[in-house]
């Protein structure tokens, strides 16, 4: 059973789609798993991430994390994104199943697999 | 909202005439089957009848049904029973990989007591090979266990050909034909099974109640110590008013089988059809005409399942899916890995099964919401975005 937070995330989820010209691009998970995750920011030269978009493949947990995720980076630097955990993303759910939590923990390596992918092309431009 | 319910495969709404015939064995006809003044007998009376509609509903003969708890219950003394009885002879026994977990599960516990068993495999669409069943065949083979029609993507088996092999080397040959009564024909003797499962469920009786049917001369141990109930084979007092309605239910189920398959069929091919007309990139999964009356199991490619599932019930449909999200596992469907599904396919199956209760309308308004749904997804998914990569 999922919680309102959830369901209210994967029917209404906030944030999905594509950044053409992003920052930095993760994408995380396994199609084999049944969840594959990416996540595009759009970070300005302060270091705060102005835009934040997802795509997911996956069940309505890994739906509802994005979608939550998204919305807890989004105006935040990347500093402040980098301590996004997956307990925090699960906590702002309201909580997940104990057999869904995996799902956080992809919405939190998302995040960071953008970030990442962020500071390489940070590092090629410098 | 207007709810649509299609995972008849999972339970069924008992029918009115079913809960009514229930109705007078919780207060008015309460005595135990098992004693000998009026109350009992009117109950031993209601039992007899109940045993009799059962028989004649899959040709058997009365002395030939045995009541249970449910299907599982009756795969599990099936099997169990006929190895335990008869492993002086030998340990070995066959079965397909796409058995319910009733089956598959009582086969792994069995590997756990000395007992072996060969998993045969199926083809693309679900069937088991008769040819083989007969390789598998050992002189120290006890038990065939094939099931009648597969739970998840409706195919049906040859059982009447596979009987014929066990018989012809003399092995005992069970199956589990829960998913099959009531929406095919089925006679024990044509067919040539020497056990049968049924669960009441699956045909509009209430949950808690199935039957084995066991032919006469098979040798199989006894079930539950207790008692004399179902001729000592499995003790304590019956449950009678579930017992009633597996009668009642049975009869009505298997009254007209072929028109109401026909009904049913003609139902599921306007599902199949619109699914692979409407939406791009989806596969049907079982067999075209082999196939169960009420069973539509599509992959839709790109999408997850269980993602869908939540969808179609915010739409006010009920369906199932073989993902691993609803599996409580983290591998989809053993039966859709078993067919040749890879994974990532596997997860985004979708089975619709359809029951007496359904419309051509609720049809309609499947094949209306089922693509919105779907586009709405894919459009969220990124493997749909790399599809052409």
């Amino acid at each position: 059973m999922y919680s309102e937070k959830v369901m209210d995330h994967f029917e209404h989820p906030r944030n999905v789609g594509e950044i053409p010209d992003a920052s930095g691009v993760g994408t995380v998970g396994n199609a084999k798993c049944g969840d594959i995750m990416r996540m595009y920011l759009k970070i300005n030269d302060d270091g705060v991430i102005e835009d934040c978009k997802f795509k997911t493949f996956g069940c309505g947990a890994a739906i509802a994390t994005s979608s939550m995720a998204t919305e807890m980076i989004k105006g935040k630097t990347v500093a402040e994104a980098e301590k996004l955990t997956n307990a925090a993303v699960a906590e702002a759910l309201d909580g997940l199943p104990p057999v869904k939590m995996h799902c956080s923990l992809l919405a939190e390596e998302a995040v960071k697999a953008a970030l990442n992918d962020y500071r390489e092309k940070q590092g090629k431009a410098e | 909202m207007d709810r649509i319910y299609m995972d008849n495969a999972a339970t069924t709404r008992v029918k009115p005439e079913v809960r009514d015939a229930m109705l007078p064995f919780y207060d008015e006809v309460f005595g135990n089957p098992s004693t000998i003044y009026y109350y009992g007998r009117e109950a031993h009376k209601a039992l007899d009848h109940a045993r009799q509609q059962v028989a004649a509903a899959i040709g058997a003969d009365k002395d030939e049904i045995y009541f249970t708890s449910c299907g599982t219950e009756s795969d599990n003394w099936a099997i169990k029973g006929a190895a335990f009885a008869h492993q002086k002879k030998g340990n070995h026994i066959i079965t397909s990989a796409i058995e319910h977990h009733a089956v598959l599960h009582t086969c792994a516990w069995l590997e756990k007591h000395g007992f072996e068993v060969t998993y045969l495999p199926v083809d693309e669409y679900g069937r088991v090979n008769p040819a083989d069943v007969e390789k598998a065949i050992t002189d120290k083979t006890i038990l065939i266990t094939i099931m009648f029609a597969n739970n998840e993507i409706g195919t049906i088996q040859p059982i009447a050909e596979i009987a014929k092999i066990a018989k012809a080397h003399n092995v005992l040959f069970h199956t589990d034909a829960v998913q099959a009564v009531g929406a095919v024909p089925i006679n024990v003797h044509e067919l040539g099974v020497d056990m049968l499962s049924l669960s009441g469920h699956k045909f509009y009786a209430p949950k808690g109640v199935g039957a084995l049917y066991i032919r006469r001369g098979v040798r199989i141990d006894i079930n539950q110590q207790g008692g004399a109930q179902e001729r000592g084979k499995r003790g304590g007092t019956e449950n009678m008013a579930q017992i009633v309605g597996l009668g009642k239910a049975i009869e009505m189920a298997t009254a007209d089988v072929e028109g109401h398959a026909k009904k049913l069929a003609h139902m599921r091919d306007r599902l199949i059809d619109g699914i692979l007309a409407e939406i791009p990139d989806v596969k049907l999964n079982g067999h075209r005409t082999e196939r169960l009356p009420n069973n539509v199991n599509v992959s839709i490619r790109y999408i997850e399942g269980e993602a869908l599932l939540l969808r179609l019930d915010l739409a006010g449909i009920a369906a199932s899916s073989g993902s691993a999200c609803t599996s409580g596992s983290l591998d989809p469907s053993h039966v859709l890995l078993a067919i040749g599904l890879p994974h990532e396919v596997a997860h985004g199956s979708l089975r619709l099964s359809l029951g007496d209760f359904n419309t051509e309308h609720d049809v309609d308004v499947v094949l209306e919401k089922l693509p919105e749904i779907v586009k709405t997804l894919r459009d969220m998914s990124p493997l749909y975005a790399d599809r052409n990569q």
